[in-house]
């Protein structure tokens, strides 16, 4: 199949500049980006599959010796293209804070515990229908210091990578009915309400675990649409 | 419910190095290095490497570059590239992270001519998408090789004012198969991003 990707579909995305998050306003060009066809360089990919993925690399509470501490939860979903279909054999990458809202990074300076059986680091494939699946432990909200008494939204990073160089996404997904949604610049750098609403998982009761973990589900849209699509009414 | 709107992009953030470019120093493997070098890769091998800076000329000490790349024969290790792949082993995509001082080096080989839509050739290039904390979205841009005659006629690089045309062009270093280019993220200098 051949996939073709609009640049219309990139209003999605948050505007290089976004002052209200202050790390942007240094680090955003001032000049406006300059437009250009693809070519094969942008419409191949790199195409990596299981080898990349080591077993157990999905679960992040079995990676130390004891149980991170926490509230459990399997998050889940399927990668998909813009015309829903899903994506294979997509690697996916996710890091996050533990359970206290702390990175296990060496410059994360906020006062909350480190938890010796967290690292916070995972990768899975999508299946040959896109579906992914991670178990983890819900991530605290943290301060951070880019306004007063500024604090994140819980969220889990994730690292996509889809059928072209251009489908490369890194974004954030967050847990419904965050009470800090309106008051975060990063998560409010993504102008329309609509798009905003991607990023944010959904319970998922039907597939949590009794007894054992609450599930989410995190569905991931890609950009690429099929160049021909099938006249099928 | 799903509108099949695409998923926008947030911020890698400054914390993403355990995750994604652990490089030894975290309790996590890394998928990916610095290098495409595979054994039997062929080619000539070169060195790329420099450094990011902001729009206040401090330079980066927290973002994430990816390479994706053709080999020497132009050719991508993508099954959509429907041409034949000789080095099979080769992969095209390589991850590094700027150390405190903000640098970045890539190992990897010079790529082969690329044909654009139309079929003309395209000069040698590697994509960069460049990842960081305070960018909402990665920034595509390309690298152009200083001694590479073809830079004169390429499609894309032609849409680039001339005077910029050089803050996509790695300078080869005399007499060693080192290319040097330096990212501004801001400024009269600013690097050339598009918009793929």
């Amino acid at each position: 199949m051949t996939f073709i990707y609009p640049t219309d579909s990139n209003k999605a995305h948050p505007l290089p500049l976004s002052p209200e998050y202050k790390s942007s306003i240094k680090r955003a060009p001032n000049k406006p980006l300059i437009p250009m066809r693809h070519t094969l360089s942008e419409l191949t990919g790199p195409v990596y599959g299981h080898e990349t993925v080591r077993e157990g690399d999905a679960d992040l509470t079995t990676m130390h010796a004891g149980e991170p501490i926490g509230e459990r939860i399997i998050v889940h979903g399927h990668v998909r293209d813009e015309d829903g279909r899903g994506v294979p054999n997509s690697l996916v990458e996710i890091w996050q804070a533990n359970s206290c809202g702390r990175y296990v990074h060496v410059r994360d300076q906020h006062p909350a515990p480190l938890d010796p059986n967290f690292t916070g680091a995972g990768r899975t494939v999508s299946d040959a229908s896109g579906y992914y699946r991670f178990v983890t432990i819900k991530p605290g909200a943290y301060p951070w210091g880019n306004h007063h008494n500024a604090w994140r939204p819980a969220h889990i990073h994730l690292s996509v990578f889809g059928h072209s160089f251009v489908t490369r996404l890194v974004t954030q997904m967050y847990f419904p009915n965050d009470p800090l949604f309106p008051f975060d610049p990063i998560f409010n750098s993504v102008p329309d309400e609509k798009a905003r609403a991607r990023m944010v998982s959904s319970f998922d009761l039907e597939n949590t675990q009794p007894e054992w973990a609450l599930c989410y589900r995190f569905d991931i849209v890609l950009r690429g649409k099929n160049a021909t699509p099938m006249e099928n009414h | 419910m799903q509108d099949n709107g695409i998923t926008p992009s947030q911020t890698v953030g400054p914390f993403f190095k355990y995750g994604l470019t652990p490089t030894g120093d975290y309790a996590w493997n890394d998928a990916f290095t610095n290098s495409t070098l595979t054994p039997d890769v062929t080619g000539d091998r070169i060195r790329i490497e420099g450094r990011v800076f902001d729009g206040d000329g401090a330079v980066v000490p927290d973002c994430m570059l990816e390479i994706w790349q053709a080999d020497a024969q132009g050719r991508f290790a993508d099954p959509q590239d429907k041409r034949a792949l000789p080095n099979a082993s080769f992969r095209g995509f390589a991850r590094c992270g700027t150390d405190k001082d903000g640098n970045y080096s890539f190992d990897t080989i010079k790529p082969g001519v690329v044909p654009d839509p139309d079929g003309k050739p395209q000069a040698p290039h590697i994509v960069l998408a460049v990842f960081g904390r305070g960018m909402l979205r990665h920034l595509y841009t390309r690298i152009y090789f200083s001694d590479e005659a073809g830079n004169a006629a390429d499609p894309v690089l032609s849409l680039v004012p001339g005077e910029r045309r050089a803050t996509i062009t790695a300078v080869r270093e005399a007499g060693k198969p080192v290319y040097r280019l330096d990212l501004r993220l801001q400024g009269d200098d600013e690097t050339v991003f598009f918009d793929v």
